[in-house]
């Protein structure tokens, strides 16, 4: 805490000190300012989000067509492997923590971030960690190709590319821990004078859920990884049926992790969402208590339901109907979620500039991956279609679609705050119609591949699956030409786009648009008084 | 498709102590059914051919429609008001944000509809998972990268591998009909028998999977699963592996052929004297031609996929056999090599023990044959004797 009166007195009333932080790259080293901070995080998410996306382009471009063109069978599961790893904690996490890094301590009126050196370092670990997972692809026996999930025994006969990816995750959790501690610490006790818990913006409370979540499951995940690391090298044998061990377990300790992962992954996107709405709506948010207690009950629930990932593994009857039934009792403060928005645009005074698009399409695609997750909560029809393009569409609709989508709102929505200048709005709309059409291409028609009872991480099919491949494949090339629209729409934006007013969203009603566009260095160095 | 409708009615009939409104959904859901059917064919389930399959067919249906009427109700309310409550039509926001009776009532109703779910759903759960009393039981071993079936009230297994030819795969050959779904020797079963499976791995983890009879049962080394399959009629149904187990992952089809009775006994009586047959008498001496030609197949069939069929191996992944010290140097470290496997720190390596599934001959053979191929000729002929001896 010390770190919080020194920077703040840095900054105090003395206007000519914001120009004394370190120029050119020794800034973006050294930085603890939040907002610098915030930038780095979801510039690194992007460039993860483009090697994963390459990742994804050599998969979809080897399923084409039948037969094996373009990769190995061996390097092939090394992509999906790394293309899920990359994505899950390179792209969707540090993207989610550069939103929180930027907006959380300017919607409760903080200064900045609690701990501003922690948040530094857990900034500065994911590209080392970056580093070592895509290395991993240059050692002898190749990158982790187990799948994300990453099963043993499979798991325990790769090479050494399992090993820097095991490092490489226990150095992003680690990661992720410092940044919740920060994120919570600072919601706790950096509220402005009359901010109170249930005053907070939306997005506020979903990273604090979100947060604690991250804190109780990424040990569990370090865990998980570290007794496989021991398994593989040291002769313990945690998941090794000979050795008294059982390769279950390490399904069960994962998904521990995994499930409560999946909502870290898309609780901050509810909160970014529920953002945006009423501010293109210009009515405030429908059921706030409400939202807030869906977003508890979810986070409490996806301790509960890890199992609804294996009910192929062949648990008994009472297991399976025990998480199916708290499985699809999610669907209720999901729905109820969903209802919200809907009644937050029921008799507003809509306008649908980008972010508005973004957070419409979120909530339409994000339900239909909602369905699929009910339709697979259902042992019996999991059975036949777990481990298949089913679950792979499923799984896009609510990260792809729903987090990301949300992200892109996000960025919209507060690139204007952020930078002082307006985007393209032309662009905007071009980045998401091409965005929304592209992903339906790639991704609705593998709902009809895993009916059908297409694998998933296969490098090859049955020629029955051709045409729904092709299809796939080439919505995913639009898909990812796509995302340059966005890059360019933000370099555009940010070297010269047109000044941006102090709020420039009509509806907006958060802390941050009484502050002046470009935001200054240093902001909230007195709190302001919420009434 | 007419046993859908029939089984949507019997899910009418559990739905009827719930509110009347939702019977009302139900019925909707119901009458739609058999109309769109047809037209769903190719973008639903495949044709279910077991009574379990059949119920999660109808299950799933049951639960879309569900899920399609919600989804057009709650998306037509939002672009309703998309339409009618824009800036640029001059509607003025209204300034509500909460009523506590809507919340409520729009918590409980998906409640009530989940319940109207998960009825049928455990009905299902529990007829699945009813393996009691089966006519016939058959084990089946997932191994990288093939699947094994023995019948163990008859005492004889067999490995059923791809068959589908390498130039199809990777040369663009142009692919036959059941392409990658195709195995040298299938799965036999008799129709309206009740099957029970007993599922285990020798390696990694696999998972036995077949759609149309509604199955889908991990394979874990070191534990057996049970699960169970009853078909309504004759036919050949494909199915490949589900859980991601290595390179030939998508190598790995599950084919099972399902005769009449009186086919089936047929088929049992000759595999039965086939295998009686194909038993080596152990005491014979091989020569050197005999062995090199039947351990191509053997190759071909269990050590190809890694070593490659040239010999070459995989850099970085799976080791050369031509030029090998192994294959070049003493043959019993050959020999124990290929008994027992690779072993590091204590773990099992992608080189796995192949004492229980291959033979002595099968053994000798193949040794034989990578000690007189590609760069290697030793001219030496290995003998089942010498397996044996290295056993233990």
């Amino acid at each position: 805490m010390s770190s919080i009166p020194h920077d703040h007195a840095a900054g105090h009333g003395v206007d000519h000190e914001h120009a004394h932080h370190p120029g050119g790259i020794t800034r973006w080293i050294t930085t603890t300012n939040h907002k610098d901070i915030g930038t780095l995080y979801l510039w690194f998410s992007f460039i993860m989000f483009l090697v994963g996306g390459v990742m994804a382009l050599a998969i979809r471009a080897e399923l084409f067509q039948p037969g094996l063109q373009l990769v190995e069978p061996e390097f092939f599961n090394q992509l999906n492997t790394v293309h899920g790893l990359v994505m899950i904690f390179g792209a969707i996490m540090p993207a989610a923590v550069g939103f929180a890094n930027w907006q959380v301590p300017l919607m409760i009126g903080a200064p900045d971030m609690a701990f501003a050196r922690m948040n530094n370092w857990s900034f500065w670990l994911l590209p080392f960690a970056a580093v070592l997972l895509l290395s991993s692809f240059i050692v002898p026996g190749g990158a982790a190709s187990a799948g994300w999930t990453l099963y043993p025994p499979l798991s325990v006969q790769t090479g050494m590319g399992m090993d820097l990816t095991i490092f490489a995750v226990h150095i992003m959790g680690a990661s992720s821990i410092m940044g919740s501690i920060n994120i919570i610490t600072t919601i706790l006790n950096m509220r402005a004078p009359g901010m109170t818990m249930m005053k907070m913006p939306l997005f506020v409370w979903t990273w604090l859920i979100t947060a604690y979540l991250l804190i109780a499951v990424m040990p569990v995940l370090a865990g998980a990884v570290t007794m496989l690391l021991t398994d593989r090298h040291f002769g313990t044998s945690f998941f090794n049926a000979a050795g008294g061990g059982d390769p279950v377990l390490f399904q069960h300790i994962f998904w521990f992790f995994g499930h409560p992962e999946v909502y870290i992954m898309i609780l901050p996107s509810f909160g970014i969402v529920s953002t945006i709405i009423p501010a293109f709506a210009r009515k405030p948010l429908f059921g706030y208590a409400s939202m807030v207690y869906a977003t508890g009950s979810i986070a409490i629930l996806s301790f509960l339901v890890w199992a609804h990932h294996m009910f192929t593994v062949g648990m008994p009857a009472a297991g399976q109907v025990f998480f199916m039934y708290v499985t699809m009792l999610i669907a209720v403060p999901t729905a109820v979620k969903v209802f919200n928005w809907v009644a937050t645009m029921w008799k507003g005074s809509m306008t649908f500039e980008t972010p508005m698009l973004f957070a419409i399409g979120f909530i339409f695609m994000f339900t239909v991956g909602g369905f699929t997750g009910l339709v697979l909560s259902l042992v019996p029809v999991d059975i036949v279609l777990h481990d298949t393009y089913y679950v792979v569409a499923h799984f896009h609709y609510v990260l792809v679609a729903g987090s990301l989508f949300a992200f892109f709102g996000g960025i919209y929505y507060w690139l204007p705050k952020w930078s002082g200048r307006m985007y393209d709005e032309a662009l905007g709309k071009w980045h998401f119609w091409m965005t929304f059409v592209f992903f339906n291409i790639t991704f609705f028609p593998m709902h009809f591949l895993g009916l059908a009872g297409m694998p998933r991480r296969v490098p090859d099919y049955a020629t029955q699956f051709t045409d729904w491949n092709e299809v796939a494949s080439i919505g995913a090339f639009g898909f990812g030409l796509s995302q340059l629209i966005f890059l360019y729409a933000v370099l555009k934006a940010i070297r010269s786009g047109p000044p941006a007013p102090a709020r420039p969203w009509e509806g907006s009603d958060t802390l941050e648009w009484t502050l002046p566009s470009p935001l200054p260095y240093h902001t909230f160095e007195t709190p302001p008084r919420v009434s | 498709m007419k046993r859908k409708g029939a089984m949507a009615k019997g899910t009418m009939t559990s739905a009827h102590p719930l509110p009347k409104t939702m019977a009302g959904t139900a019925a909707l859901v119901v009458a739609l059914v058999p109309a769109l059917a047809q037209a769903a064919k190719e973008y639903n389930l495949q044709a279910p051919v077991t009574p379990i399959a059949t119920q999660i067919f109808d299950l799933h249906v049951y639960i879309m429609w569900i899920c399609v009427v919600i989804f057009v109700g709650v998306f037509s309310v939002m672009f309703y008001s998309i339409f009618a409550h824009r800036k640029s039509k001059g509607h003025q926001a209204a300034q509500f944000h909460e009523n506590t009776l809507v919340e409520v009532v729009w918590t409980v109703i998906p409640f009530l509809i989940l319940v109207f779910m998960a009825v049928p759903a455990t009905r299902t759960i529990l007829a699945m998972k009813d393996t009691a009393v089966p006519d016939l039981t058959v084990k089946i071993t997932g191994s990288q990268w093939k699947w094994s079936y023995d019948y163990l009230d008859h005492g004889f297994g067999y490995y059923s591998n791809l068959k589908t030819p390498v130039a199809q795969i990777e040369e663009g050959e142009p692919k036959g009909e059941h392409y990658l779904l195709e195995v040298d020797e299938p799965m036999v079963v008799p129709a309206g028998k009740k099957i029970r499976l007993l599922i285990t791995s020798s390696d990694v983890i696999h998972a036995w999977f077949l759609p149309a009879a509604g199955v889908q049962q991990d394979a874990i080394p070191g534990f057996v699963r049970d699960d169970w399959m009853k078909f309504d009629k004759t036919g050949t149904f494909r199915g490949q592996c589900a859980k991601i187990c290595g390179k030939e992952h998508g190598y790995m089809p599950i084919v099972v052929e399902v005769k009449s009775a009186d086919d089936y006994a047929k088929w049992l009586a000759e595999h039965k004297k086939a295998a009686a047959a194909a038993a080596d008498d152990p005491n014979k001496t091989w020569d050197v031609k005999e062995l090199i030609a039947r351990g191509e197949k053997v190759y071909a069939a269990n050590c190809a996929s890694c070593h490659q069929p040239t010999g070459k191996g995989v850099a970085g992944a799976f080791p050369a056999l031509d030029g090998s010290k192994i294959v070049t140097g003493p043959k019993d470290d050959q020999i124990k090599t290929v008994l027992n496997g690779v072993v590091r720190n204590g773990q099992p390596t992608a080189m796995v023990a192949w004492k229980s599934t291959l033979s002595d001959i099968d053994i000798a053979a193949v040794i034989t044959y990578t000690r007189n191929s590609w760069s290697n000729h030793s001219g030496e002929a290995i003998q089942p004797a010498e397996v044996k001896a290295d056993r233990s």
